[in-house]
């Protein structure tokens, strides 16, 4: 998948990249089982052509795109950001894809538009795992339209130069490097702008476990875990490899932190 | 099932329960563990205590209930497997999870009650295992002694609690469900026997204090 590299600041992590072997065979992604496993071993059914994402909602131009025009919609960037999951571990991928903005700037929002709403693929005939009462299905995640509009906020649609394992969210996913993992949906199919604070999957589960924010924050515990450290994976050492601290913001505090200027990160977690 | 009282028996089945632990550590030093190492090595000790502990549990039922009186020899060892795995997965924890920094594990425990819980129940193994040689069976006297050794029956209940509150947060149940059904039978097999002794002279409990 060709592109080129991003320039967007902070879209460059100066990490080292982890292996791709280790970022597509450990994947949570329920849809395809719960152990990290999974995914890899299950999502071999999920047909991600052809495909279209149903953009709607508070837009003066809804539109419903098919996989390849949503492609070309914008120039591919390849960009390398730090994911750290609310579980404790990290790694570091090189993703290929553009700006959510540019998507949003083709379809007008609406000045009632306060957030969207990304609903991702959820069918019992590919997906083992959605038969299973884990979470509620579709799984539903949500930024708020500042977030969503921030260039950091990539669609992306390939990895390590390549269109995007079924097993990472094939053919188009969403990542936002600043937040826990599970905020960034996979193989999503509907994209929706809304007036009210979505109703997200993990929210619904626990709501008192996973706030809508999620943005990675040591100084706010997990209910059950610290949030301090992290695992990052492939790190030298294997089983003997030192944890490390875990940075607000995971290390995008420069580019992301005004737009939480004043609010109480403990409150909003 | 005459075989069982074969002298090779034992120490077969020892060599069999060590397998798993040193393929662990095979895996372990030959990057065999998957991305992530320590969380694979801290779960599958985990696993294997459990299962170390349905086998141990299986002893009388099997004995009583089938007819092999052979299989009473295993069960101490058996019961000291219950603790090598449990005590492996606990080290796993405090070594590759926590680098041994008492003051983060002082701080972690209390974070993550299901940690407490599964330390709990391996103090009591400790204990079981510390008591679980001839001569203290003779000091505590057997009554006491078996008394004592009941507790391993609080250790499956802590266990399968410990791996509950573990999988919680993933609402993911279903192989909790399985230990959790095959514990519960066991340990209700015991129950309904105990219900069920005979009740003649006042002499209450004489077969459950002879088969535990």
């Amino acid at each position: 998948l060709p592109s080129v590299r991003s320039t967007v600041a902070g879209a460059q992590a100066p990490d080292k990249l982890t292996s791709y072997e280790h970022a597509s065979t450990y994947n949570n992604f329920y849809e395809f089982g719960t152990d990290k496993s999974d995914p890899a071993a299950y999502a071999k059914t999920l047909k991600p052509r052809p495909w279209t994402v149903s953009v709607e909602g508070l837009v003066n131009k809804p539109r419903t795109f098919g996989i390849d025009d949503l492609m070309k919609l914008s120039p591919m960037e390849e960009r390398v950001y730090r994911l750290r999951c609310v579980e404790g571990w990290s790694m570091v991928i090189p993703w290929v894809g553009f700006s959510l903005a540019e998507l949003i700037r083709q379809v007008e929002p609406q000045g009632s538009a306060k957030y969207v709403e990304f609903v991702t693929l959820a069918d019992r005939n590919t997906m083992p795992g959605v038969t299973s009462n884990v979470l509620l299905w579709p799984y539903v995640e949500g930024l708020r339209m500042d977030e969503a509009r921030h260039p950091l906020t990539l669609l992306a649609f390939g990895m390590y130069g390549e269109v995007l394992p079924n097993q990472n969210g094939a053919p188009v996913r969403l990542v936002v490097p600043w937040k826990y993992g599970f905020k960034s949906g996979k193989s999503l199919v509907k994209i929706r702008f809304v007036e009210k604070e979505p109703k997200t999957a993990w929210n619904i589960a626990a709501p008192q476990e996973y706030g809508f924010y999620s943005n990675v924050n040591p100084d706010v515990p997990h209910p059950r875990w610290s949030q301090a450290t992290e695992r990052r994976i492939g790190d030298e050492g294997g089983l003997l490899a030192k944890r490390r601290k875990t940075e607000r913001f995971n290390g995008y505090e420069a580019q992301v932190g005004s737009m939480y200027a004043g609010m109480d990160l403990k409150k909003f977690y | 099932m005459r075989w069982l009282g074969h002298p090779a028996v034992k120490p077969v089945v020892f060599v069999l329960w060590l397998l798993p632990a040193a393929w662990l550590v095979w895996a372990a030093f030959n990057d065999r563990l998957g991305a992530n190492p320590a969380e694979a090595l801290i779960r599958s000790l985990g696993d294997w205590s459990l299962r170390a502990l349905v086998l141990v549990l299986l002893v009388t039922p099997l004995r009583v209930g089938m007819g092999w009186p052979q299989l009473a020899r295993l069960r101490r060892m058996l019961g000291l497997f219950v603790f090598f795995y449990a005590s492996l997965h606990w080290l796993a924890y405090a070594w590759f999870d926590m680098g041994f920094v008492w003051r983060d594990i002082v701080a972690d425990v209390p974070k993550r009650p299901f940690i407490l819980v599964g330390t709990l129940g391996w103090l009591l193994l400790l204990v079981l295992a510390a008591t679980s040689f001839n001569r203290a069976i003779r000091w505590l006297g057997a009554a006491r002694w078996q008394a004592l050794h009941r507790s391993v029956y609080a250790v499956a209940a802590l266990a399968v609690l410990h791996f509950f509150w573990m999988r919680a947060g993933k609402q993911d149940f279903a192989e909790v469900a399985v230990y959790a059904a095959i514990l519960g039978g066991l340990l209700g097999w015991r129950l309904w026997r105990w219900l069920k002794r005979p009740m003649r002279n006042g002499a209450v409990g004489m077969v459950s204090a002879r088969d535990r």
